[in-house]
């Protein structure tokens, strides 16, 4: 099956050290990452923080500046693209504008000598439901369209590490779910390595078995969706997935298993194995729908005891309140000056009877708060917007 | 011409009377705009078309030379053609040796300017350009002493024992290679652009589709340059095949004469040759756009045509 320099390698794929600089600008940095074979891997971050790069050094399209790119016991850095076992769904899809679709999606098994070149393709459009368009050149698609073409120009290879770079980025919410469906399908049917870069946290959550977070050319945080959103190991992590309402605060001592923490004057608890730091600054994190409001109204009587059975609280003051179906999406201003909000979900058909202004207490397990260290790194929310100070 | 209407139309002002009085004038719009290009075709090509068209069948009076009179005398078409066949088959000949080294020559050129210049890509394009700034017929002189039996390329070729008869100027090899060098950029310049506008992604996907670098320059690369090659060729062969001012000052008194050659001496020499001359034209003129519309039927894409 092999043809040219085509290397056949196996196992898992590990990123050792790996740095790109591009003259003196480093996009990735020392970089080490082990994806075991058959694994799904998302990658997360923002714009610019070197996905594409990583993407295309496993690909061979940039060669690392320094570190070593291997699958299984074979070295690749320094192999062309062409020998590799690895296929990319490239951002901008790059399809080959002077072929049809069919002819797109053959290209690859041809090149390798595969004799029912033109069946696989068939296959392939089937897959990811274009067979229809199958004699259309490129250009006369749209978005999603060529967006799922490219994705069956590379999946048709069954390669032993398929690079995906938001590969399902324009297609409708409905489409989206079932490709995603399918890539999953395909992903453990077939046993193949996913790297797959996206924006859509729900996607990188639902879809992999582990999620890395990267910025700034490093990777943040690593490890299963769940864990990683219960408790993040970093501030930029802390608002990068999902949402977190954070507190600038200070360790002032210890109870049991809890660090205490002093928050503007508001004394809060961490679990000592859920804080990043042991003394000093500390930013305090709880989750939005690990919040409850309470009516300021009956503060003295119900507070008073469920603070004791509950456990923290922090008063605040109603900002805006938004229904969002399934739930109620409050935000509310804590004394620090910071914008938190709190998930309350519409268990009842009571009316809701808050509105901005009000004054409510917020309640929360201390078991779910979350510590980081305060690197200094700006917090959405945590500095208050000029002229909007707190009443 | 419906999507300018169209533009009109939307822009409408909101009551029914000016909205159609806006329709209208979107309507006629495009017409206006094509007005000045039309009457410029007109005046300076269709005109004089028709006027060489004429000429191309007029009758002289056996009596009196230099007098015609109108008539429609296909039999100078075919005296014409007998006469001077040999000169259509240099030309066509010429002109397509020209163009198919000028696209050896171009391609690698304009290849390296897209992907491989960097920074020195300005300083390619001007020197692609550059010869422009002076005149066609004193470049081609310089080509004069270039190959003349002094110069070190004559000298080499000789010293090969390359040249059967110890020349290179007064030789068809000369009329190509002025012609060759002459129509350059126009081939460069095609190629280059339609290597440019190519995605950088789409060749590298081919690469990472287990392409080597040469099946990726053919399958990848190549094709999707070919409206350049395609206009490059084209506007290297048309020129060629019509021209003249290399036959004449880099080839030899008769065998490397061309039809621009035989057209420019009937015109300009030749008494009585006018209606030979507007005939040959018109036959080279027809050659030409049949060649061409084969050929861009051929390959062609829907860029062109
Ligand atoms: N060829 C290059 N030369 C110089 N800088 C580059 C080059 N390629 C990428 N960069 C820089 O490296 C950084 C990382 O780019 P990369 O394409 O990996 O980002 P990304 O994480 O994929 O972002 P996005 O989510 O927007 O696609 C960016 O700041 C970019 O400007
Ligand atoms: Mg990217």
């Amino acid at each position: 099956m092999a043809k040219g320099g085509f290397r056949e390698a196996k196992g898992d794929l590990r990123i050792e050290d790996v740095t790109k600089s591009f003259g003196d600008f480093t996009a990735v940095d020392d970089l080490t990452l082990v994806v075991p074979r058959g694994s799904f891997f998302a990658l997360l971050g923002p714009s610019g923080c070197g996905k594409t790069t990583t993407l295309r050094m496993v690909a061979g399209l940039e060669q690392p500046t320094r570190g070593r790119i291997l699958i299984g016991d074979t070295d690749l850095t320094g192999s062309r693209p062409y020998e590799r076992p690895v296929n990319t769904v490239f951002q901008s899809y790059a399809l080959f504008p002077h072929l049809t679709v069919r002819d797109n999606v053959a290209f690859g098994p041809k090149r390798r000598g595969e004799k029912d070149a033109q069946r696989l393709a068939d296959e392939a459009l089937n897959l990811v439901q274009l067979p229809h368009l199958a004699s259309r050149k490129p250009t006369q698609l749209s978005g999603g369209q060529q967006q799922r073409v490219a994705v069956a120009r590379a999946l048709v290879n069954r390669p032993e590490v398929l690079l995906l770079d938001e590969p399902l980025g324009a297609l409708d919410l409905k489409l989206r779910r079932q490709m995603q469906v399918e890539l999953k399908r395909i992903q453990t049917e077939v046993g193949l390595t996913f790297i797959h870069v996206t924006h859509d946290q729900e996607e990188a959550m639902t879809m992999a078995d582990t999620v890395a977070v990267m910025n700034l050319g490093r990777i943040e945080q690593m490890g299963p969706p769940a864990q990683m959103y219960d408790l993040p190991s970093t501030a930029f992590v802390a608002n990068f997935v999902g949402q977190s309402n954070l507190g600038q605060g200070r360790i002032t001592g210890r109870d049991g298993d809890f660090v205490v923490v002093d928050v503007n004057g508001s004394t809060v608890k961490i679990p000592s194995a859920r804080c990043a730091v042991t003394s000093g600054e500390v930013l305090f994190g709880i989750r939005p729908e690990k919040v409850h409001l309470a009516r300021s109204s009956d503060i003295d009587a119900a507070i008073r005891d469920r603070k004791v059975a509950f456990g923290d609280d922090m008063r605040a003051t109603v900002l805006d309140v938004s229904f969002i179906g399934v739930a109620t999406q409050y935000l509310v201003r804590v004394p620090s000056g910071a914008t938190w909000s709190v998930y309350e979900q519409n268990l009842d058909v009571d009316p809701i009877d808050l509105k901005p202004g009000d004054p409510v207490w917020l309640e929360w397990d201390p078991a779910h708060a979350f510590g980081v260290a305060a690197d200094g790194t700006p917090i959405p929310g945590i500095t208050p917007a000029p002229g909007q100070d707190a009443p | 011409m419906s999507a300018l209407a169209h533009v009109g139309s939307a822009s409408a002002a909101p009551t029914p009377g000016a909205a159609d009085e806006t329709a209208k004038r979107g309507r006629f719009l495009p017409y206006l705009l094509l007005l000045p290009g039309g009457l410029w075709l007109i005046i300076f090509f269709v005109v004089p078309l028709v006027q060489l068209f004429t000429v191309s069948l007029q009758s002289r009076f056996p009596e009196y030379p230099g007098y015609y009179y109108r008539d429609v005398n296909v039999k100078n078409y075919w005296s014409a053609l007998t006469e001077f066949a040999p000169h259509f088959g240099r030309s066509l000949l010429f002109a397509g040796l020209a163009t198919f080294f000028a696209f050896c020559l171009a391609y690698p050129l304009a290849y390296a300017m897209a992907f491989k210049a960097g920074r020195w890509r300005g300083l390619m394009m001007i020197c692609v350009i550059a010869p422009f700034f002076t005149s066609f017929i004193l470049r081609t002189i310089a080509w004069r002493q270039i190959l003349a039996d002094e110069g070190p390329i004559a000298r080499i070729a000789n010293a090969l024992h390359l040249l059967p008869n110890g020349h290179i100027t007064e030789t068809w090899i000369a009329v190509v290679a002025g012609l060759t060098y002459n129509f350059l950029p126009f081939m460069v310049l095609p190629i280059y652009a339609s290597l440019e506008r190519a995605d950088p992604r789409v060749i590298e996907a081919g690469g990472d589709l287990y392409a080597n670098g040469f099946t990726t320059f053919r399958t990848v690369t190549l094709p999707m340059s070919m409206p350049g090659v395609l206009a490059g060729t084209l506007l290297t062969f048309i020129p060629a095949a019509g021209d003249y001012v290399n036959a004449e000052l880099l080839g030899s008194d008769r065998s490397t004469k061309m039809v621009g050659n035989v057209i420019e001496s009937q015109f300009f020499k030749v008494p009585d040759g006018y209606p030979t001359a507007a005939a040959l034209s018109f036959t080279l003129m027809a050659l030409i756009l049949g060649m061409v519309f084969l050929y861009a039927r051929k390959f062609g894409t829907e860029d062109l045509l």
